[in-house]
């Protein structure tokens, strides 16, 4: 006897249904009489618990509940370049179409356009072996990124008939694979379960740089490719201008923004930004190879939940084309706090600060999805992807031993940690040298990529700050003018090193991205400056006359007034530096 | 047995705080608008939080104070909490739930909205672009207001918050136009003074006809507060996306508001988080916070000004903290500064604009605007040092650099943050004020701005202050 599924009862997100024996743990349903999406977090006897992605107000038990027979997935194919979702995959343009200003609920879209015709071009042939993952074919997907279109996983075989190329849409057929089980006929669609990391075929080490043209980052904590990071800080110390920082400058191929309980401005900006902003590089939009999901702090707050999975899941399908991916989320705190919300509705018993026991675990999971993969395809070419992930985190009062910022800092590997104070005093990116630390040895790749010595002059910025923060305690109670002459030059060179090199201004038109090169002859400069300070100071040169040439004063400025184009301009600096203090 | 009619039940089963509980109800929604039918005859209204095959957790919004669980019947209205808006509520006082308190009926005319609201679909939102001048040097130039942000004002009990939001709701311009202006105010749990104070305020300055006023006062019912905000937001909606009014929100205090939620939150028994408020506060506010905004279908704007009172002056306390988290910055107020006597006592250092930086320089306000702004900050920060290191050597001691910035100090909270309660600075009047602070400092400690800068406006200003 089948009898129809109601709801039991309605507790905010979180409601009911009876009779649910049948469907199974993470089994996407639809909930009462208007359908809203919902997702089934707990079955117990009969009884399914039952998290629903839009408002839940006006919802009566006694309404039916469905189940769809599927897991929550993500649609992938192209298309999803350049668009904006919300954390279910709901393209926000076509709501927007449909309801207007103010978003309305139990609207359901698919998250690809399935009547958009595509080109298509085949790369392999019929009679070609098939395995996971193989590329059969091509789409021009935005003017950055073409879309390998690929055999989903599970499917070997060879491959029966590929269409000729044209046009198609997501839908129509486009190869035959014969498998063992028969014959399978395959589009340019298809779906993947969110909360199920796409596997890695090959792990390879992260040893290679994201180059994000941000000093601090990139000279002193770098990211590295396939790797996780986290930026946790108070409010305003500049995390999202720093994530976006990041998506706009990164050498990567593609962004995946996840703007997670966060501002509905802030989305509104990357969406006018984005598309006029031109990538460096290819002097392209950088909207070309950007997705947004945009789950804002007023919106469902289980689909805020959901969308840092919705968000990875399409960056590990672009991954397995063989892409470099980078995801920001901004900020995994109100994704945590989601999952503090939903557990506190079903009553759990809570762990610390009132998260749940599983927080850990969880976080855990997310970070784990990172990672740089290598795939070979049936003729034996190889293709290589990465997956790096970098989590805003913001701690309640800005104090890093909450369980959020302690749990995330198990499982990242880069830490950018971002200073209250230096925020105040406008020193951005408050990213702080002593809190800070990134673990991936990428040395060999800058050994083999730029001219100047990274790893060596890189210990020496480094030794300078630490010894200087040990003399800043003393000149907070004695003065600087106390301190002997060679250590007021060691505080005069770290302050060039935090002014001149570290700040840097994420809306200067000159400043906002520097390129590796600049960077090492800057500090380069500094460095060299320090030296032959000491070494003038010694041979008998006056301390004062030293820190108040004009030449400081023009390390001071060289960020903003040496533009890339011109690195002989510092080559020019560097020797007058020379000439003055050997003189 | 239990009901009535079809749809109003005597079956209550607990009544705690401001929730009650009603046994074997059917047909009821969560979110529904009930009647609560009080024996000496009151009506009383509520909301289903939490609603099962057997029973409905309803919150009261008077709270369930005196009822008893024999003489009291529940009404089901249907539907959530409306409330019909329209412009014709400009001019008129009425309760934290929308009902009018100025003798007078509500209008006939108006769109019925459920105060609730639904969130505005980024795709659809305008970035905020215009600035608003306030005529107060500090956050003109440090903390620019713009249309359409949601700009708070952390403040401390006896500190004059509400003297600053007045002086912002009575000079705030737009540079260079006149458009349909008006205020909406959300008091929540105030004082009976303040809600009288602004009101005066309205009054004496002609802006009452184009205000509508929300009070619930501190001897109003609590519960009541949680819809305060919300209904304050559903009118300022309204009147900005379907009427294109340019409307100022002063909502005051949200520290009454929070508060009131976490008693209706305990009373519940549910699980809390830091310092006893519920684990959702965040995405509660962000519900009101971000009703605010520009759209791109419409020519008006909701601009939020929201006034908390830090407990204990305790910036990381839940409210501020999570205020902070969602809202477009904070101005914060400062009791050293009351203290000294320099009004607005608005400390720029903890202060932000988060949105003033597309919205300053060049054309829309001064070339200089940015940089001069990066250089009080960070001019600003080192006095803090200094005065400490004085404070320990004497000033004597210090260098002529140091000694600079302790009088930069002085001068830049007595002249520049400092001004009169009904001076209006222009944005360049303030700027030209800001160079006379810089020009009490030598040249080379200025790196924010740049050396042409440095030409043509310190060399003028410098040593003027000296003089007067
Ligand atoms: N790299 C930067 N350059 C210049 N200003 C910055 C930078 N980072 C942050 N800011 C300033 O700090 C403000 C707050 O930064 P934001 O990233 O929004 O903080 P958070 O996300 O941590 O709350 C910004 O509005 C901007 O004024
Ligand atoms: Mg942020």
């Amino acid at each position: 006897m089948e009898s129809q599924s109601v709801l039991l009862r309605v507790n905010g997100p979180v409601v009911f249904a009876s009779n649910m024996g049948m469907a199974g743990l993470g089994e996407q349903v639809d909930v009462g009489d208007e359908k809203l999406t919902g997702e089934i977090i707990a079955l117990e006897n009969d009884v399914a618990t039952i998290q629903v992605y839009e408002d839940t107000i006006g919802l009566k038990p006694g309404e039916p509940v469905s189940a769809c027979g599927e897991p929550l997935s993500v649609w992938l194919g192209p298309g999803i370049l350049r668009s904006i979702y919300d954390g279910i995959q709901r393209p926000l343009q076509k709501l927007y179409e449909y309801s207007g200003t103010f978003l309305e609920r139990g609207l359901s879209t698919p998250g690809i356009d399935l009547e958009k015709r595509w080109p298509f071009t085949p790369v392999k042939q019929a009679g070609s072996a098939i395995v996971d993952l193989s590329v059969l074919g091509e789409v021009p997907e935005t003017e950055l990124i073409t879309h390998r279109v690929m055999v989903p996983r599970g499917i070997t075989g060879s491959l029966t008939w590929i269409a000729e190329a044209g046009e198609y849409t997501v839908t129509d057929v486009i190869a035959k694979v014969a498998t063992a089980d028969g014959e399978r006929e395959i589009s340019m669609l298809h779906k993947w379960p969110i909360r199920k990391p796409r596997p890695i075929a090959k792990r390879l080490a992260p040893r290679i740089p994201v180059i994000t043209g941000q000093r601090v980052i990139d000279f002193l904590f770098p990211a590295a490719r396939g790797g996780a990071c986290a930026i946790p800080g108070g409010f305003g110390t500049g995390k999202t201008v720093t994530q976006h920082q990041l998506a706009k400058w990164s050498d990567v191929d593609m962004i995946v923004y996840i703007g997670c309980g966060e501002r509905g401005n802030e989305m509104t900006q990357v969406l006018e930004e984005f598309p006029v902003l031109k990538d460096p590089r290819s002097g392209k939009p950088i909207m070309e190879r950007t997705a947004l999901i945009a789950n804002t702090s007023n919106m469902p707050v289980t689909a805020r939940e959901a969308s840092i999975y919705t968000g990875i899941t399409m960056a590990e399908y672009y991954r397995d084309m063989g892409y470099h991916v980078a995801i920001m989320a901004d900020s995994t705190s109100r994704w945590a706090e989601a999952l503090r919300e939903i557990s506190g509705r079903l009553e759990q018993m809570p762990a610390e600060e009132g998260y749940p026991a599983y927080l850990a675990s969880r976080i855990g999971e997310v970070y784990e999805r990172a990672g740089r993969s290598e795939i070979v395809d049936s003729d034996g070419s190889k293709r290589e992807g990465s997956v790096t992930i970098i989590g805003a985190v913001s701690p309640p009062g800005g104090d890093f031993s909450e369980p959020v910022v302690t749990h995330t800092k198990r499982f990242v590997r880069t830490f950018w940690g971002l200073d209250r104070d230096l925020a105040s005093a406008r020193h951005f990116p408050s990213i702080h040298w002593n809190t800070s630390y990134s673990e991936y040895d990428v040395s060999a790749w800058y050994a083999e990529h730029v001219d100047l010595p990274w790893a060596e002059l890189r210990e020496r910025a480094k030794a300078l700050l630490k010894e200087d923060e040990q003399l800043q305690n003393i000149v907070k109670l004695i003065g600087a003018d106390a301190l002997p002459d060679k250590q007021r030059i060691t505080i005069e060179s770290a302050r060039l090193v935090k002014e001149a090199f570290l700040q840097q201004a994420a809306f200067s038109e000159v400043d906002s991205y520097c390129p590796l090169e600049k960077q090492l002859a800057m500090i380069d400069i500094i460095l060299t400056f320090h030296s032959l300070a000491l070494q003038a100071s010694a041979d008998g040169q006056p301390v004062h006359k030293i820190v108040s040439s004009p030449l400081v004063e023009e390390i001071h400025r060289m960020k903003e007034a040496i533009p890339a184009a011109e690195m002989e301009r510092f080559v020019d600096l560097k020797r007058r530096i020379e000439a003055e203090l050997k003189g | 047995m239990s009901s009535e009619s079809g749809r109003i039940y005597r079956d209550l089963q607990r009544a705690a705080g401001p929730i009650i509980v009603v046994e074997r109800v059917t047909d009821v929604a969560f979110g529904e608008l009930v009647e609560v039918l009080c024996g000496d005859g009151t009506i009383r209204r509520g909301t289903v939080l939490d609603v099962s095959t057997e029973r409905a957790v309803i919150q009261v919004f008077e709270g369930a104070e005196g009822l008893s669980l024999r003489n009291t019947a529940v009404k089901f209205l249907g539907k959530a909490l409306e409330l019909a808006v329209s412009p014709a509520l400009l001019g008129r006082v009425l309760s934290g739930a929308g009902r009018p308190l100025d003798g007078m009926p509500l209008p006939f005319e108006g769109e019925t909205r459920s105060i609730y609201g639904s969130a505005i679909n980024p795709v659809d939102r305008d970035y905020p672009m215009d600035v608003i001048e306030t005529g107060m040097s500090v956050i003109d130039t440090m903390n620019t207001l713009v249309r359409g942000q949601k700009l708070p004002i952390f403040s401390g009990n006896g500190l004059p918050h509400n003297e600053l939001a007045a002086q912002i709701a009575r000079q705030a311009r737009i540079r260079g136009t006149d458009e349909n202006f008006a205020v909406v105010f959300a008091a929540m749990g105030v004082k009976h003074d303040d809600a009288t104070y602004f009101r005066e305020e309205l009054e004496r300055t002609g802006a009452l006809a184009n205000a509508t006023m929300f009070l619930n006062l501190a001897s109003d019912p609590p519960e009541e507060r949680l819809v305060t905000p919300r209904c304050a937001l559903t009118l300022a909606e309204e009147l900005a996306f379907k009427h294109d009014y340019h409307v100022l929100v002063i909502l005051t205090d949200m520290t009454n508001y929070c508060e009131a939620l976490r008693e209706m939150t305990s009373a519940r028994g549910e699980v809390p988080s830091r310092k006893g408020y519920p684990g959702y506060l965040y995405s509660d506010l962000a519900e009101i916070y971000e009703r605010c905004g520009r759209i791109k279908t419409s020519k008006g704007s909701i601009t939020q000004l929201p006034i908390l009172t830090m407990p204990n002056d305790d910036i990381t306390h839940p409210i501020p903290d999570l205020t902070g988290y969602i809202t477009e910055g904070q101005i914060v107020l400062d009791r050293e500064l009351h203290q000294k006597g320099v009004y607005p006592p608005i400390n720029p250092l903890p202060s932000l604009s988060r949105i003033m930086k597309d919205a300053i320089g060049g054309e829309r306000t001064r070339e200089d605007h940015p940089n001069v702004t990066n250089q009080l900050y960070s001019s600003y920060a080192s006095v803090g040092n200094i005065r400490s290191l004085a404070a320990i050597v004497g000033a004597e001691e210090l260098t002529d650099s140091d000694q600079r910035h302790l009088r930069f100090g002085d001068a830049f909270e007595a002249k520049f943050v400092g001004q009169g309660r009904d001076e209006r600075r222009t944005i360049e009047q303030s700027l030209t004020r800001a160079w006379e602070m810089l020009g009490l400092l030598p040249h080379d400690a200025l790196h924010r701005v740049t050396p042409e800068q440095i030409e043509q406006y310190y060399e003028a200003s410098s040593g003027v202050d000296e003089e007067e």
